[in-house]
């Protein structure tokens, strides 16, 4: 129990937006640094090794930004869907869905000319995931199902029914594991080495692709479709108040099942980086996880689009740099990695405001001090 | 003899660059009601919530039975005497007034002796003040009334000497009203100190003895409320005189335009709670419904704005059906009819406090330009248009970019009032005109409302102050129980009259 009032009116934004979330990832990456140290590798040595893995070499950085890229698509999905105050946990099954949306249409399509190729198989992944999100949307403002249970459940059928097409539907029946066949090359998406290899630059190989400036374009359009737009501001009405958003004429219905659409369009386009950017085929289970991480990005960024750019890029860091410091160090596993980004979810999201009270005061009070003197 | 029980000297205290206490200097003296009076954002609660340990004041002493404290939180001051009921209750739905009560302070892990030891002194100072409250229910059982006694109730369990109210009548029909009153003066004849926070000056005349003025941030004058009345405080608060009565032109009554026929609606729970009836509206006038609280004002004016369904019957503006048992028009469609609502309720239904001001003052009109074009936003369009109504309206402060939820009351109506009435509406429903609204804007608030009537435009007003009714409208309707038990035109009626009816007499 904490007794500081802070009068939140007096409280810079930087202190709110960026020292606190500093400080609480500081401390999650303290105590991993504890963990590390109990299984017997030396803490110092392994921020080396993700400082390198993930900046210190051209690849390395690709890497990063490869991930980063799924997880600016699956934590503005959830942001926006938390705008109408929707917990949308089921990023992962619309992924999923988006993913077979864009093969699809890749697919079946690919005889037209390239960029429309692209163009549609983006859609695809938009209208499948957003398909996806449509349902649970929808027992959610017709029967009052929580979208928390919903979404979680779909996770489950979209997980069941991808396996069982990639089994029995779609599977390349060359081979025996559960996944499509190849795209055609002409359609892929053209990657980072491809691009800088234009410009005569060598570089090996790395998943980044296309699709990184797609997710920084989505970024550009989620805050415009939140701050400026008459669907956003609709949709944070029925967030923030129901009631009055009824008085106003604004439909929560509709709202609701808008902002789900939109979510699960943009955790769809996760499918357009792994398909039409790196695998250019379904794999079972090719989300990965990305779906759920997603939550963690949107709440390290609050739910804004500036801040979502660099929890998302964080994250990236980690995973590159810890692959590095798992392959590297042999006493950290890949699980060890699991459990820092868990410290980091609990750090800047269940404990949020554990220390917040404590350093807004500080800064309220320092400033006061300059102020009189 | 008079000893002072609470003395404040030179508090300052400022948020930002508002300074909302400026060198307030203040004595209360032992076993009197001292009543704190001034507008909206005069810094009233702000030097409350210092007082009972909520906010920390800048600078200045408090002193209590002539020994300086220092009052770092709610705790402090409750150690010290000092007890508050606020606006808005504290109180755990679920539980009982009991559990409520002792609630931080129960002494034991396992329910026992000191339970029933605690049941037994509630029983006592329940008897003792005349409470007349069963310890053993649930507070969503309670009427607001009832609530509030166990926020008193609390606070005395809790050993409080000095009680602060922070606009306690606010919430409470007449009747409620007089049931505290008796309340607060057996506690100042048990030696108890009561200070009263609230902008009614009748509520000053009735019952204390003493009286200080606020007025924006300052003290501004200390008086014995046997050597002041009405008009005398009323110039101090707001620094000029005001007109207690509103001036308004004889009506002009136009055609019906708004029409409303053997209407029965349905509440949340299915319960009934508007039965058959039956009104018209006329250009140029203004009608009033009286009532006490939950007498089926809430769910009629929910109906008639397009928030609720009706049950049976239908409304007609202009001759058009807007609402009737299969199918009603949304607020939107309606307001583009020319159908405005002020709701009753402005925190809960009026506003979205987490939204700028200016989101708030394109709130339901959003989606029309120059606001928005093709659902994008012409933001420069929308504050050039904020900056002019904020000004317009006298709405403090007049940023367009500040939270809602930091503007005080009256301020939050205006943001409201001006909003619905800047479209010209040709039909004006309006629940609660000035709950918890000062002086200064109550009078600006009628003064718009009285103009647009004189404009033509057909308004409806529900309020829970007869005086309020009294000074606005043209002519009366009386509900209770759901129904209409009384109309009446504004001319030669007494408030005795009304309240008869009010109270369900129907001779």
């Amino acid at each position: 129990m904490s007794n500081i009032v802070v009068d939140k009116t007096k409280v810079p934004w930087w202190v709110s937006n960026v020292i606190v979330p500093l400080v609480n990832l500081s401390l999650a990456l303290l105590v991993s640094g504890i963990f590390i140290f109990i299984a017997g590798e030396n803490p110092i040595e392994a921020v080396k090794l993700i400082i390198f893995g993930s900046f210190g070499y051209i690849q390395g950085f690709a890497y990063t930004l490869y991930y980063t890229t799924n997880f600016i698509f699956t934590g503005l999905a959830f942001a926006v869907a938390f705008h109408c105050r929707l917990f949308n946990i089921g990023g992962e099954g619309q992924a999923y869905i988006g993913g077979l949306g864009v093969f699809l249409v890749a697919i079946n399509l690919s005889f037209l000319p390239v960029p429309i190729v692209w163009l549609l198989a983006t859609l695809g992944a938009i209208l499948f995931g957003a398909a996806w999100a449509y349902i649970p949307a929808y027992l959610q403002s017709k029967r009052g199902s929580h979208v928390v249970i919903t979404t979680i459940m779909f996770n489950f059928i979209a997980s069941s029914l991808m396996i069982y097409l990639l089994v029995d539907v779609i599977r390349d029946t060359n081979q025996m594991a559960p996944h499509t066949v190849k795209l055609p090359e002409e359609i892929w998406l053209p990657s980072f080495e491809a691009l800088s290899g234009v410009l005569g630059i060598k570089i090996r190989y790395s998943p980044l692709n296309l699709t990184f400036l797609l997710a920084i374009a989505s970024l550009f359009f989620v805050w415009f479709l939140i701050w400026k737009t008459r669907w956003g501001y609709e949709m944070r009405a029925v967030g923030h108040n129901t009631q009055a958003a009824i008085y106003a004429g604004i439909s929560p219905h509709k709202n609701i099942i808008i902002a789900m659409c939109i979510s699960g369009g943009l955790a769809g386009l996760l499918g357009v980086n792994e398909i039409l950017g790196v695998s250019h085929k379904i794999q079972a289970g090719f989300p990965a996880g990305y779906g759920f991480t997603g939550i963690a990005v949107a709440l390290m960024g609050r739910n804004h689009p500036i801040g979502i750019l660099p929890a998302a890029f964080l994250f990236g860091i980690l995973y590159q740099g810890g692959s590095e410091v798992t392959f590297e160090m042999p006493n950290i596993t890949r699980y060890m990695f699991v459990a820092v980004q868990g410290l980091i979810i609990l750090f800047s999201g269940a404990l949020e405001n554990l220390f917040r009270p404590q350093i807004e005061s500080f800064f309220v009070n320092r400033l006061n001090r300059e102020v009189r003197s | 003899m008079v000893s002072p029980i609470l003395e404040l000297n030179n508090i300052n205290k400022s948020f930002g660059h508002v300074h909302a206490n400026k060198n307030i200097n203040l004595t209360i003296n032992k076993g009197t009601i001292h009543g704190i009076i001034g507008e909206n954002g005069a810094g009233k609660s702000t030097l409350m919530s210092i007082v009972f340990g909520l906010y920390q004041a800048n600078s200045g002493i408090i002193k209590v039975n002539g020994n300086e404290i220092k009052l770092r939180s709610p705790k402090d001051s409750i150690v010290n005497g000092i007890g508050m009921v606020h606006q808005h209750f504290m109180l755990v739905e679920n539980f009982t007034v009991l559990e409520n009560i002792i609630l931080g302070f129960e002494g034991e892990t396992i329910f026992g002796e000191k339970l029933q030891k605690a049941k037994e002194d509630l029983k006592k100072l329940c008897e003792t003040y005349n409470f007349n409250i069963d310890l053993d229910s649930t507070i969503s059982d309670l009427s607001v009334g009832f609530r509030q006694r166990v926020e008193i109730l609390k606070s005395l369990y809790r050993g409080a000497e000095i009680l602060i109210l922070d606009e306690p009548t606010g919430v409470l029909t007449p009747q409620e009203v007089d049931e505290l009153f008796k309340i607060l003066r057996s506690l100042k004849d048990e030696g108890k100190t009561i200070v009263l926070i609230t902008h009614k000056l009748i509520e000053i005349m009735d019952l204390t003895s003493e009286v200080s003025v606020m007025r924006q941030g300052e003290m501004v004058g200390h008086t014995k409320t046997e050597n002041t009345n009405k008009e005398k405080l009323a110039e101090m608060m707001v620094g000029r005189s005001v007109l207690l009565r509103v001036d308004k032109p004889e009506v002009k009554r136009g055609e019906v335009i708004f029409k409303v026929n053997d209407l029965t609606v349905k509440d949340d729970l299915d319960v009934i709670r508007v039965k058959n009836v039956n009104l018209e509206i006329r250009s140029g006038e203004i009608l009033g419904i009286a009532g006490v609280t939950g007498n089926g004002q809430t769910e009629l004016l929910e109906a008639l704005s397009g928030i609720r369904n009706v049950e049976s019957g239908n409304i007609e503006l202009f001759g058009e059906t807007i609402s009737h048992k299969d199918n009603y028009l949304n607020p939107r469609m309606l307001k583009e009819k020319g159908l405005a609502h002020v709701p009753e309720d402005r925190q809960r239904m009026g506003l979205v406090t987490d939204f700028k001001a200016y989101e708030n003052l394109i709130f339901g009109y959003h989606d029309q330009e120059p606001y928005s074009k093709s659902s994008i936003f012409n933001q420069k369009e929308i504050i050039q248009y904020a900056n002019k109504v904020m000004k317009e309206y006298d709405v403090r402060p007049s940023s367009p970019n500040l939270l809602t939820s930091n503007f005080s009351g009256g301020n939050q109506q205006k943001i409201i009032l001006s909003r619905e009435l800047n479209e010209n509406p040709k039909v004006l429903l309006v629940g609660q005109p000035t709950r918890g609204v000062d002086i200064g804007a109550i009078e600006f608030i009628h003064q718009r409302l009285i103009d647009m009537r004189n404009k033509g435009a057909a308004i409806l007003v529900a309020s829970v102050e007869l005086d309020e009714v009294l000074s606005l409208s043209d002519r009366i309707i009386v509900m209770f129980d759901g129904k209409i038990v009384g109309e009446k035109e504004n001319k030669n009626v007494t408030d005795r009259e009304l309240g008869l009816l009010m109270a369900g007499v129907t001779e």
